[in-house]
């Protein structure tokens, strides 16, 4: 066809304005779906920190502060949950599982998770994944701390290093005469428990045996006496729970939520997750609206330049006049142009985001625990690709329109 | 009208659009068939004016313009423009072919546009060639490159292989040789006689150059058959 030939040809001729056109609509695209991809990947990667776990349990809070506080290692519980408490819950019939959580001493930074060896089995992320050893094992004695790889990273603790908690979160006070020896290390994850040492819910129990209130008491027991006496916790900050059938959650929920003992909240993590995206997603949306600012840019800076050019082209459009154009067809044609550089852009746009997201998927993935799948263009993505280019014909309706009434009022004579 | 007529125009009035009160006033004028005719007219004589009247790029506000038998002035544009490209070849002064195109592309255009003219042709790019080669460029020069790298006289050739190009009824050339050298001038109305004879097409050359007189059928000033008139200046 020989007008596609001529578009092309009118095109290449103007190659250099052409192509950076092009670039600019293509970096525009690619951040577009860019965002696109790391947004869904966040928030997937987000609602992916927790699973397998049926329900989160914890003093009467708000769910999104129990989630925070409870798998995040955001924020502070506003009360324990007894001993007692979490063992009536634990025989519940409907219960499978229960994981005690204890939570309130730091280390250097890094929250301490006081627990069972049973929470390395139990904890599952992105759909189903379980916790790694790099090295060491799981709690072998009373004093055995489990290390999440970016305390490690950051730290640069190896295996069998002492390590001293401290009481509170930020806090100057330091439990030094019963120091924790790590005794393992997890692998990365891109969840919170990379920033947290994990230590057994009886070690954080002997370091606080000889404490009274929020202060030493005065005759303190040494790490070997302490592991003489009773250590079985008193209260824990929050509970996982496991279900013996998904169709009883919400019978079980209602049940811990109506628990008449102590005022206790259950959680389903995916609910609390979803309410705490829907205020994490602001920002997700200011993202994609900025990015969609920035394909608005770069659709006007197309615009701009055709339009610029359209006063070298009148000799152009007298030509086709004279040979028996009409002012449509040259309408047609510049908004054809517009489309054919929206689309090149749309297509270049794909391959730098393709080649961007291979060269970051691994970076993302270790650094913020953003796991973005390989997957092909989605049908939200080819809506996308068709909506930029049907707004690059859209935006060519302004010259082309001016083109019109260009070749209208000047017909074959320019006088140039 | 009679068939035997290429172009004639008859009580002819155009005003200009807007307010500035110019208007060109032809009574008559006929072209006959075959013939070559020789306008002669000093720029700013109304000469583009007449000639978009002619091509139907502008609409007169009275009178016709009838071209091989049909009065163009009464066709819709879209029909105009049709019509034009059936029955109308153009040669510019200059800059008449699309740069980045290749010349044979600019000298196959007019095709597009016309149905008929492509009937008259069992291959348009043979005979596009044939006739370039008539007028002296090769094929090489036809196919390779934009038309831009051609020399200004070459260019002036293709721009006579696309207005040829399927047998039109009427030829219209706008000073056509100015941008010429005064010996690529003569060759090149030499040229353009023989191929418009051949093609059996009418001729109506516009231009200020007296010198080219005699070589036409008829030289017509173009003040002694067109009234422009300008409004009093404020």
């Amino acid at each position: 066809m020989i007008f596609a030939r001529l578009a092309f040809r009118s095109l290449a001729a103007r190659w250099l304005t052409v192509s950076l056109t092009i670039l600019a609509i293509a970096l525009s695209v690619a951040l577009l779906l860019g965002v696109e991809k790391i947004r869904n990947g966040a928030k997937a990667s987000f609602a992916d920190t927790i699973s397998g776990t049926d329900l989160i349990v914890g003093a009467r809070s708000g769910s999104v502060q129990l989630l925070l506080y409870s798998v995040f290692r955001i924020g502070n519980a506003t009360n324990n949950v007894t001993w007692e408490s979490f063992e009536d819950i634990r025989e519940m019939p409907d219960v499978a599982w229960a994981i005690p959580l204890s939570l309130g001493d730091s280390h250097r930074g890094y929250r301490v998770l006081g627990t069972t060896a049973e929470y390395f089995d139990r904890y599952k992320f992105r759909a189903g994944k379980g916790l790694e050893f790099t090295s060491g094992v799981a709690f072998d004695d009373v004093f055995d701390a489990v290390l999440g790889a970016d305390v490690v990273a950051s730290l640069g603790y190896k295996l069998d290093d002492p390590i001293i908690v401290s009481h509170g979160i930020a806090s100057f006070t330091h439990h030094e005469d019963k120091p924790f020896r790590v005794g393992g290390i997890l692998a990365k994850t891109g969840t919170p428990v990379d920033r947290t040492v994990i230590v057994s819910l009886e070690g954080i129990e002997a370091i606080h045996v000889d404490w009274v209130g929020g202060g030493r008491a005065a005759g303190s027991l040494t790490a070997e006496q302490a592991r003489t006496l009773d250590l079985s916790p008193k209260a824990i900050t929050a509970a996982m729970i496991g279900v013996e059938s998904k169709l009883r959650i919400f019978t079980l929920q209602r049940a811990i939520n109506d628990y008449a003992e102590e005022p206790l909240l259950a959680v389903l993590p995916g609910v609390a997750l979803q309410e705490l995206w829907a205020v994490v997603g602001v920002a997700e949306t200011a993202l994609l609206g900025v990015s969609l600012m920035v394909v608005a840019t770069a659709l006007i800076g197309m615009v701009a330049m055709i339009f610029a050019g359209l006063n070298e082209r009148r000799r152009e459009m007298a030509i086709l006049r004279s040979v028996g154009a009409g002012p449509g067809l040259i309408m047609t044609m510049l908004i054809a142009e517009a489309a054919l550089i929206a689309a090149a852009g749309a297509a270049v746009g794909v391959a730098i985001l393709y080649a961007g997201l291979a060269a970051l998927q691994t970076w993302l993935d270790a650094t913020y625990g953003i796991y973005i799948p390989p997957t092909g263009l989605g049908e939200r993505e080819m809506i996308t690709l068709a909506a930029a280019v049907a707004a690059g014909a859209l935006a060519g309706l302004a010259p082309a329109a001016r083109a019109y009434f260009i070749s209208l009022s000047d017909g074959m004579s320019v006088k140039m | 009208m009679t068939e035997e007529t290429a172009l004639a125009l008859t009580n002819l009035r155009f005003t200009w659009p807007g307010s500035t009160g110019f208007t060109l006033e032809v009574d008559a004028f006929t072209l006959p068939k075959g013939e070559r005719t020789l306008l002669l007219g000093a720029s700013g004589s109304g000469k583009s004016t007449l000639l978009s009247l002619i091509c139907g790029i502008s609409m007169p506000s009275a009178g016709s313009v009838t071209v091989a038998g049909t009065d163009i002035a009464r066709l819709s544009r879209r029909r105009r423009d049709r019509f034009r490209a059936e029955n109308i070849g153009i040669v510019f002064q200059q800059f008449n072919l699309l740069p980045y195109a290749t010349a044979l592309d600019n000298a196959l255009l007019p095709l597009r546009f016309a149905p008929n003219r492509r009937a008259k042709l069992t291959d348009e790019r043979a005979e596009a060639l044939r006739l370039a080669a008539a007028l002296g460029l090769d094929p090489a020069q036809m196919t390779s490159g934009g038309a831009g790298s051609l020399s200004v006289g070459q260019q002036q050739r293709v721009a006579v292989v696309r207005a040829l190009i399927g047998s039109p009824e009427l030829i219209v050339a706008d000073e056509p040789t100015s941008a010429l050298d005064a010996s690529a001038q003569a060759s090149f109305v030499d040229t353009l006689f023989t191929h418009v004879e051949a093609a059996g097409a009418s001729l109506l050359m516009v231009s200020h150059d007296e010198r080219l007189a005699d070589r036409f059928d008829r030289t017509v000033r173009l003040e002694d058959i067109a009234r422009v008139k300008k409004a009093a200046a404020v």
